[in-house]
This record gives structure tokens, C-alpha cells and sequence, in this order.
């Protein structure tokens, strides 16, 4: 079981170049809105035509620019999750279930069976409008199920929900996707709901994919700054490599990185919650001044200004506990550390 | 009272109507999907007999239809049967005068439709068949139905062209506009008046039947 996607396509002034393999698992595809990621999705189901490329499944050719092969929607056996779900309006539960079944003998039977499975008996009348978010999710899964799809596409699964809804239906999701035995795809630009889902990630930055890595190392070595930028990470700054420090010039700083950098790296990122608070002449110590304290529902924080830095530098953003920065006395200025194997390197 | 003009008026609507209907439908489907010079130039040819008066239509179909033009005088020889001065003849003229409203609806219906719902049938294996009638016909349900109900209100008011077209002949190709205008020409003023109450509760009906189905459109809005 293996996807191979190879494609490029212009629309407008955008441009997509996305490549990626998956195997059997569930990998995401990360990266800010209008990246470029529900094109992908759309390109692999065949609702849109890449302008060249290679689109492969388990050997079977979807589409294939040089072999002018473009398989229709209809034959590639797609099962596409869409972010407000595409119920049809005018058709109940039971109906929209039926009509992605096109054995009739078989047909009372699946939907039978989907209703059960997805808890939907008591709404199979209903029309999509009458069913809360998760019913109208459990709804779409049931009927893309029905039609016993190679692969699962998911665009964004929880982008109709409200947020308390999300926790509970993520929770299903993962039972009804262990029960798949296929690829799935898994549109998002939530780190957190691809860290808790899935195995692999491939970022999507501006139309342009990067390599496949995994979970582990989007958030220990993202790499590039847009990976780091997508796992969560809020502070960059320049730097220039010796060794196995890095100089910071805009914060006349130089920080410990435990390991031999390399000379391509630009740049550092260093996460909000990894900085701790320190005294003078501990490793890494940032002598800083408080420019802003901003109080969050679990914790602070807090903007920092390193002394003698440029005017123009940009600021490091802390987060941390409440009782820590309450234990604080100096409440202007104060000092802090980051662990050398903290520091992200950054192409 | 001679109700033939009632007879004729409502069967030409009725037969005019359902050749509106389809290939309107059919126009604003594939016509949306052409580039938009095309389209451009398309809307333009198909809207302007809404706004020509309807004896520029007539004239203009007289020119084409009439025996002595090209396909009138084809179709005399081959069926030795005029296009003109029948009562069928004045379907022509309905059809290409109320032909604009439902083009017009049909295609707002169809703007208005959410094409992420052919993109899940399709991915699901529907026929485009299937999608057209079963997913995208009944979403646009209410913008169609009033489409027809307005091309055969038009219809069934068509004066100009069909005066022109089928002229007026007493029992073979009388509708009820051109009887009101017969029998006002004559001076036949209490039977003239009969037959404007006719149109007049005709006319009353239609309307009512579009002002209750935008009011189920709205509802199933607001629901």
C-alpha cells in the first residue's frame, strides 16, 4: 500500500509543486491556509488536474502527465473527507449512505450496517441539516466508507466544529481510522491534532512540499523555519555558526548548541516553554530586560529584550508557568537560559 | 362563450413551456462552462428577446420561418405544410419570447450551487447523470421551478410575435390576447371584458404559485 504523489499545477500566480510517498499510514500534510495542501487533496481524488506529473496507488496510475493517463473521480476509489462534510441536502442519512453504494443487492445491507457502525440509526431520516456537527461527520464517514475507498482523504476534519466538540470527535476519528487498513491523508494546520493522529508529516509551505519526516523529528529538527513555524515553534533569530556555537549578532549573544553546527545553518529557532528562568553565568544565560508580560489562561507571557541588543532585533517571547513568574522578584529585568539540545538549527 | 381561445392559449403555454424548460436547463448548464467571450456573446443573443419588443421578434421569425424564406419554404416543400398562420405556429413565438426567463433563473439556480457536493458524488462514483438530476436538479429546485413558472406566464401573454405569426383566425389559431384585441377592435366591448377577467385570473394564479414558492424557498432557508 503505497501513494506516490509527484505533481505540479499553476492557478493564477500560485504555484503548487508537491511530492511526497506514503505508505501504509496515516501521514499529514501540514501547512498554513492557502498552501496549498486541499489542492493536493483535491489533485490526488481527481477533482482537479494537475498541469504534470505522476499520481500512483498500490501500482495503479491515477494520472500520469507523460502517459496522458487521467483516471476519473468515479474509478480511483477515493474516499475524500470535505471540510464542511458535502452531505447531500436533499437526501436523508439512509439516502446519502445508499447512494454512494452501487451494488443494489448489497445496498440494504451496507447502509444497515454503517448506520450501526456509526451510531446513526435513530438519525437515519434526518436530513443533513437537522444533524448536529459530529452526527453530520459520522454521516460522511459512514457514506465515504460505504464505497470501500483504497485511501481516505481527511481536508481538515474539525474546521466545521466548534472547539469543545473537536476532543470528543478527534476520539471517534481515531477509532474509526484504526479500523481502516488503507493510506490516509490527513489535511491540517493544527500541530497538535497531526502530532496525536499521525505517523509521518509532510509540510506544505507556499505550494512547495518538503521531505516526508517524522512526528519525532517535525518537532526535535524541523529543519527550516516554516517546519519549525508550523510546529509551534514562535522565536527565530540569525545566526551565524563557530563550532558548536551559534552568534547571534542582533542580541550580541552566542549560545552552546552541544553538537557541531553546520555552516548552512542561517538561523535558530528556540520554543516559547524551553526557556527557564536563570542566573549570571549559568550556560546559555540571557540577561534580559521585561518589555511586556502578557497573562495566558495557564500561563505567562512574557516578552523579553536581551541587553544590548540592536533596536531592530526581535524580541523573545517566554512562556511559563504562573507560580514561576510570580516567584520572580526582579519583575524588570531578568535572566534566562535555553539547554544547548533546545536550540532547533535551521537551514 | 366560445372558450377555444382559453384551449388554444393554454395548450400553446403548456407545449412552449416544456421546450423552455429543458432547453433552458440545458443552456445554462453547458453555456456557464463555455470561456466567457463565448458565454458573453451566448447570454447576450439568448436575453435579448426579453428585452426586443415582441414584434421585432415576430418580424425576425416571420423572416425565417415565413414560405418564402429559407426554412419556411423548405419545410412547405418537404411537408407541403406552412410554418405560419397555424395554431402551433405561435409556440414559436412563445418559445423565443419567454425562452430568456427561464435561461436567466436557471442559471442564477445554478450559480448558487455548491459544486463541492458534484466533487463528493463524484468521488463517491456517481454517474455526472446521476449528480445532475438526483444532487443538483433538486438543490436548485425552487430557483427552476420559478423559471418555468415565469416562462409560462409569459407565454400564455404572448401578443406581438404570435399576432404576427399565427394572425388571428376565429376558432383555429385565436388565443386569448389576441381575442381581448379582436373583440375590443370590433367593439364587442362586454365579451372583450369576460376575457380580460379570464387572463386577469390566470395571471392572479401564476403569480400566486411564485409567491408561495419563494416562500418555501425562504423557509427552507431560515429551517
Amino acid at each position: 500500500m503505497a501513494l506516490c504523489v509527484d505533481i505540479k499545477k499553476r492557478l493564477g500566480d500560485f504555484h503548487l509543486n508537491v511530492k511526497f510517498e506514503a505508505e501504509n499510514e496515516t501521514l499529514a500534510l501540514l501547512g498554513s491556509s492557502g498552501c496549498g495542501k486541499s489542492v493536493t487533496l483535491r489533485c490526488i481524488s481527481g477533482i482537479m488536474t494537475p498541469d504534470e506529473g505522476h499520481i500512483e496507488l498500490d501500482g495503479r496510475v491515477f494520472f500520469d502527465s507523460d502517459k496522458k493517463i487521467n483516471l476519473s473521480p468515479q474509478k480511483r476509489q477515493v474516499g475524500f473527507l470535505f471540510q464542511q462534510y458535502a452531505l447531500f441536502p436533499n437526501m436523508t442519512v439512509e439516502q446519502n449512505i445508499a447512494a454512494a453504494v452501487s451494488d443494489k443487492k448489497r445496498r440494504k445491507d451496507v447502509v444497515t450496517e454503517m448506520l450501526r457502525a456509526f451510531r446513526l440509526e435513530d438519525e437515519a431520516q434526518k436530513r443533513p441539516d437537522e444533524l448536529s456537527g459530529g452526527q453530520q461527520q459520522r454521516t460522511a464517514l459512514a457514506r465515504i466508507l460505504a464505497t470501500n475507498p483504497q485511501i481516505l482523504l481527511l481536508d481538515e476534519p474539525f474546521s466545521a466544529l466548534d472547539s469543545y466538540l473537536r476532543s470528543q470527535l478527534e476520539l471517534e476519528l481515531m477509532d474509526t481510522l484504526s479500523k481502516f487498513h488503507g493510506n490516509v491523508i490527513w489535511v491540517s494546520h493544527d500541530r497538535g491534532e497531526v502530532f496525536r493522529n499521525c505517523s509521518r508529516v509532510c509540510v506544505v509551505e507556499n505550494g512547495k512540499s518538503e521531505p516526508v519526516v517524522t512526528m519525532d523529528s517535525l518537532f526535535h529538527d524541523p529543519g527550516t523555519e516554516s517546519a519549525a513555524r508550523l510546529s509551534g515553534c514562535k522565536n527565530f533569530v540569525a545566526v551565524s555558526p563557530e563550532g558548536s556555537i551559534v552568534k547571534i549578532p542582533e542580541w550580541s549573544v552566542s549560545l552552546q548548541c552541544g553538537r557541531p553546527v553546520p555552516n548552512s545553518v542561517g538561523s535558530v529557532g528556540l520554543r516559547a516553554h524551553y526557556f527557564r528562568f536563570a542566573s549570571l553565568g549559568e550556560e546559555n544565560a540571557i540577561n534580559c530586560k521585561v518589555e511586556r508580560v502578557i497573562e495566558d489562561v495557564f500561563s505567562e507571557i512574557i516578552m523579553l529584550r536581551p541587553v544590548g541588543s540592536r533596536s531592530d532585533a526581535p524580541l523573545i517571547r517566554m512562556e511559563t508557568q504562573k507560580e514561576l513568574w510570580s516567584a520572580q522578584h526582579d519583575k524588570e529585568s531578568v535572566t534566562i537560559s535555553i539547554a544547548p539540545q533546545d536550540i532547533l538549527l535551521l537551514r | 362563450m366560445d372558450w377555444f381561445p382559453l384551449i388554444n392559449s393554454l395548450r400553446i403555454a403548456a407545449i412552449a413551456t416544456m421546450v423552455i424548460f429543458f432547453v433552458g436547463i440545458i443552456a445554462a448548464y453547458y453555456i456557464d462552462k463555455t470561456p466567457r467571450l463565448v458565454k458573453g456573446i451566448l447570454d447576450v443573443l439568448l436575453t435579448l428577446p426579453l428585452v426586443l419588443p415582441p414584434t421585432v421578434v415576430g418580424y425576425l421569425l416571420l423572416r425565417l420561418l415565413g414560405p418564402r424564406h429559407p426554412i419556411g419554404q423548405w419545410f412547405l416543400e418537404v411537408f407541403s405544410t406552412k410554418l405560419v398562420m397555424t395554431w402551433w405556429s405561435a409556440i414559436f413565438a412563445s418559445v423565443v419570447v419567454a425562452f430568456p426567463l427561464m435561461y436567466r433563473t436557471a442559471r442564477g439556480a445554478f450559480a448558487s450551487f455548491d459544486n463541492t457536493l458534484s466533487d463528493a458524488g463524484r468521488t463517491l462514483g456517481l454517474s455526472n447523470t446521476y449528480i445532475f438530476w438526483r444532487i443538483r436538479m433538486p438543490y436548485c429546485k425552487m430557483g427552476i421551478l420559478a423559471g418555468t413558472v415565469l416562462a409560462f406566464a409569459r407565454a400564455l401573454g404572448e401578443y406581438g410575435a404570435t399576432s404576427m405569426i399565427a394572425g388571428y383566425t376565429p376558432g383555429k389559431t385565436a388565443t386569448i390576447s389576441t381575442t381581448v384585441y379582436q373583440l375590443w377592435r370590433t367593439g364587442d366591448d362586454a365579451l372583450a371584458l369576460k376575457w380580460v377577467l379570464v387572463n386577469i385570473a390566470i395571471s392572479a394564479i401564476v403569480l400566486m404559485s411564485i409567491n408561495f414558492l419563494e416562500k418555501s424557498r425562504r423557509r427552507k432557508v431560515v429551517a
